[in-house]
């Protein structure tokens, strides 16, 4: 199973791919109304980056709950490993 | 399989990219275009491009596009990945979409955005779901036909407004069968089967694309292939109306981004072909007729042979095949003239090129003999070196990514579609011949190749150290197989090569090539061994054929030199001793310096080198020993 770290870790690779910039520091509170450009498309970016990444899908319930980016940290570490 | 797989990864792609967005040039653009990218970094060099670009470059030698996608679901995100394709191609491309579900008003009202976007082609993209709107298992048969053929009417009432509208092509995509069966195995005794009625309604749009003359976007035809998992996700689908999944955006606008290539004549027209390791296992070489992997009898054998097939069918189709090996031509030719499991035969080359030259000038000749452009060739080589240098070279050139394992081959070239054809006439079929019947050989041009900068990129080193036990197998191997770079041909056994390492008077040095492509294993072995007269006779010098015009042979002699000096030794004595095979050798030690001694009538020399006068070569090979 992936370290809280780790996930934050990897997560920041798929933002900075996803929206380009080097700059953007994930935090537990990060929603996508505080991100430049985080519409529903960038989300399903995000989503099938990390579904990729860490060999998991996310079910329809998970998807909905997701509020920032500790929520999805959270339900990234449930499911992998 | 919907990745990229034909393109090459990238490593310094980010990197690169972010230096574009700072200095935006088109070539650097079009070179972003070309590597294996997933659907986030297709969106990130789309946004790159579309910012530097709002407006195509002058001068581009391929027509812009304007392409009206229309559909009836959410189809932006794969916007980006169809100008990406197009920038694959050096074709910039303009795309508009239409507002939800408003395809067929759009069409129909000429004061709608859609007319005023002024669309150069039109791509119809109807999702499956909307095509089975009211289609369900409660239908009669005639029911079920009379739902088809309204359904085939619509389609054809679009393709009648949008052509009335605009004068451009229309590209019409397959239905992707999305839905489940709800009867099983014999789901066609079910007249109102959905996934029945889009198979029904595929078969139709291929007649009906016949008598329209309208082009297909076979999408169903791909998901058979990839997996209908791949291409289409319901979870998306019920979240936000994508009936083709993000993942699979980049492949999807790649085969649009082919068409609109095609419709400009820009297809690729030659598959050029590496010998060794291409299109058959071993080094002709080196291994003979009877060595070589070809045919049946291994699975390996096996598998050349079914690329060579589909090459085949690939030039009866209309493409021309051409060879480029490094090679002796008396060695490149013998098994097209002699083997009985080879698949093509040299009627079926168009243009054959077996020499030592390198690989980029002697493409170049081969466009030249074709009298075609370099931007029409394809090139398949199983050696990470020549198909790196061809893409730095000749950039236009595609230089499909392939691993070692020849079973992988016909995949690569049908998935990266670089020969799509919208047709096929007799002339096609014939095209072979024609090519050979006017062809004129020229002599190849001076080199123009920038080869330098290439071998200065590709960081080599070479690591050598003595012979020892733990290479022993792959150094007696190496003795006994090397025929072409072999200067004297003396083969060893186990125990000779350990005779050598236990001789104070005599050094065994294998050398091992690494560049930033990978480790190219041991390539050379060297003996050597001091005279009573203080002279160092290279017993042998053998190399793999694999490297050559890498600058091993002068890095190699700089090691000789240095280490015969460690015992005592004067001068090095270089002897070629001539073999039906090993001919490219002949004067081996008069280009690095030596001077000749004498020749015998066989064609051997003799020669010498004073390492009193000798300096060091400078090469762009790291030596390290290891």
């Amino acid at each position: 199973m992936p370290s809280e770290s780790e996930i934050y870790a990897g997560l920041t690779e798929i933002f900075a791919d996803v929206f380009m910039r080097d700059d953007l520091a994930l935090t537990p509170a990060l929603t996508a109304k505080q991100v430049e450009g985080w519409d529903s498309f960038k989300q399903i970016e995000i989503i099938m980056s990390a579904e990729e990444r860490w060999g998991i899908k996310f079910t329809t319930r998970e998807l909905d709950s997701l509020q920032s980016v500790g929520d999805l940290v959270r339900v990234i570490g449930t499911k992998a490993g | 399989m919907t990745d990229l797989h034909w393109l090459p990864p990238v490593p310094d792609w980010r990197p690169r990219l972010r230096a574009f967005t700072a200095a935006p040039t088109w070539d650097e653009a079009v070179a972003l275009a070309n590597a294996r990218l997933n659907f986030v970094l297709v969106n990130a060099l789309d946004e790159a491009v579309r910012r530097s670009f709002p407006q195509p470059p002058p001068n581009l030698a391929t027509k812009t596009v304007r392409l009206a996608v229309l559909g009836s679901n959410t189809l932006t995100h794969l916007l980006p990945a169809i100008r990406v394709a197009g920038l694959r191609r050096g074709i910039w491309v303009d795309t508009y979409e239409n507002d939800f579900g408003q395809y067929h008003q759009e069409l129909a009202d000429p004061a709608s955005a859609l007319h005023a976007f002024k669309p150069t082609a039109v791509l119809l993209a109807l999702d499956a779901y909307h095509l089975t709107a009211g289609v369900t298992a409660g239908m009669d048969s005639e029911a079920a036909d009379a739902a088809l053929a309204e359904v085939r009417d619509r389609i054809r009432e679009t393709w009648r407004l949008a052509r009335d509208a605009f004068r451009g092509p229309i590209l019409q995509q397959t239905a992707l069968p999305l839905h489940l069966p709800v009867l099983g195995n014999n789901e066609h005794r079910l007249p109102g089967s959905r996934i029945r009625f889009i198979a029904r309604l595929n078969d139709a749009l291929r007649s009906m694309a016949e008598e329209d003359a309208i082009d297909l976007l076979a999408i169903d035809d791909r998901a058979a292939r990839d997996g209908i998992g791949k291409w289409h996700d319901i979870a998306l689908w019920h979240r936000s109306k994508q009936e083709v999944s993000p993942t699979a955006a980049p492949l999807y606008g790649d085969l649009v981004g082919r068409w609109l290539a095609a419709k400009q004549g820009r297809s690729f027209k030659c598959l050029v072909l590496d010998l060794d390791n291409t299109l058959w296992g071993g080094v002709i070489g080196d291994d003979g007729l009877e060595g070589i992997a070809l045919g049946q009898g291994s699975a390996l054998g096996e598998a050349y042979v079914a690329f060579q097939d589909y090459a085949r069918e690939q030039a009866r189709r209309g493409v021309i095949l051409a060879v480029c090996s490094k090679n002796d031509e008396a060695n490149a030719l013998e098994p097209f003239e002699k083997h009985p499991d080879m698949v093509l035969k040299r009627a079926d080359i168009a243009s054959f090129v077996a020499n030592w030259s390198n690989k980029a000038d002697n493409i170049r000749a081969i466009a030249q003999e074709l009298n075609i452009g370099l931007d029409a060739l394809v090139f398949v080589d199983d050696n990470p070196f020549e198909r790196n240098l061809v893409r730095q070279e000749l950039p236009m050139v595609a230089v499909p990514e392939v691993s070692d394992d020849p079973t992988g081959y016909p995949l690569a070239l049908a998935d990266a579609g670089y020969f799509e054809g919208l047709s096929v006439t007799d002339e096609d079929r014939e095209r072979t011949s024609q090519y050979q019947g006017n062809k004129a050989r020229d002599l190849l041009k001076a080199a123009v190749t920038d080869l330098p900068s290439y071998l200065r990129g590709l960081e080599m080193q070479l690591v050598w150290k003595r012979f020892d036990r733990i290479g022993l197998q792959r150094i007696v191997q190496l003795i006994n197989k090397s025929n072409q770079f072999n200067l004297t041909t003396r083969r060893y056994t186990d125990e000779d090569v350990v005779a050598v390492m236990a001789d104070p008077d005599a050094f065994g040095l294998q050398l091992r090539l690494l560049d930033r492509f990978g480790d190219n294993g041991v390539i050379a072995i060297i003996v050597g061994r001091l005279l009573a007269n203080k002279d160092l006779d290279i017993d042998t010098w053998l190399m793999s054929c694999r490297v050559l015009g890498r600058q091993v042979e002068p890095t190699t002699l700089n090691l000789i030199a240095q280490e015969a000096a460690k015992l005592g030794a004067r001068r090095l004595i270089g002897t070629y001793i001539p073999t039906k095979k090993n001919a490219m050798v002949k004067d081996h030690y008069a280009k690095l310096g030596f001077t000749v001694m004498e020749t015998d009538a066989a064609g051997g020399n003799r020669t010498i080198l004073d390492l009193a006068q000798y300096t060091p070569a400078e090469t762009f090979i790291h030596v390290v020993e290891g």
